[in-house]
């Protein structure tokens, strides 16, 4: 793309759109490799497919649809479409380990999750000490 | 005055891309269980194919959109399919 001949009011949406979404899916990536249990890092990385690919994609169209002289919308799709799958395969990817996790009957389940019959008896409040 | 601007920008873009990418593959490789490779694998995905839109940018023809949108569709898929093979042990019955 020519680049010196982009007018100023294109390049400093676009270049503040690509940080940010650069730097977005970034954050999320580090949380990926840094959280504890897998039920803490199966949130990170939605940061980079919300807001992360949003502001790359609307950098695209803006420089688009300055070199094109129209507006240019293909990213919309792309957008449109992370947007729409990403929370159904995190929440099948979620469901599988929970699965996986009360088979196995893993330490890493979260409590909240633990289904009833694996919880274990109240001790403290016993109705015929009383 | 622009064209510094935007350069810059995309270096900046690419590179931060690169390092989630390896963040990703690493999280890929390294991951304890599967179901963290398979997350691993999805983050891998949407992070190449952000790297490629920004590449698009950067060399100014909008024919790496059908890429991206492939690579997307491929995540879509790709993932779906071995979330259902970590309940099931089998992709199709």
């Amino acid at each position: 793309m020519q680049l010196d001949a982009v007018p100023l009011a294109f390049a400093i949406p676009a270049a503040l759109f690509l940080v940010i979404g650069s730097t977005l899916t970034l954050l999320g990536a580090i949380g990926l490799v840094r959280l504890r249990s897998f039920y803490d890092r199966i949130h990170a990385p939605t940061l980079g497919t919300s807001w992360g690919t949003a502001a790359i994609m609307l950098a695209s169209m803006i420089l688009f649809s300055w070199q094109q002289d129209r507006v240019f919308l293909h990213e919309l799709v792309i957008g449109a479409f992370v947007m729409a799958t990403t929370p159904v395969t995190l929440m099948l990817l979620g469901r599988a380990a929970l699965h996986r996790d009360r088979v196995e009957k893993s330490p890493e389940l979260p409590p909240v999750a633990r289904l009833a019959s694996e919880k274990p008896e109240p001790v403290a409040e016993n109705p015929e000490t009383t | 005055m622009s064209a510094t601007l935007l350069s810059a920008t995309l270096i900046y873009a690419q590179v931060v891309l690169g390092i989630a990418a390896c963040l990703a593959g690493w999280r890929t490789i390294v991951g304890p269980r599967a179901q963290d490779r398979v997350l691993g694998l999805d983050s891998l995905y949407f992070v190449c194919m952000l790297l490629l839109v920004v590449t698009g940018i950067r060399v100014g023809t909008p024919f790496f959109f059908e890429g991206a949108m492939v690579i997307g569709i491929i995540s879509f898929v790709a993932t779906v399919a071995l979330a259902k093979f970590l309940i099931r042990g089998e992709v199709i019955e």
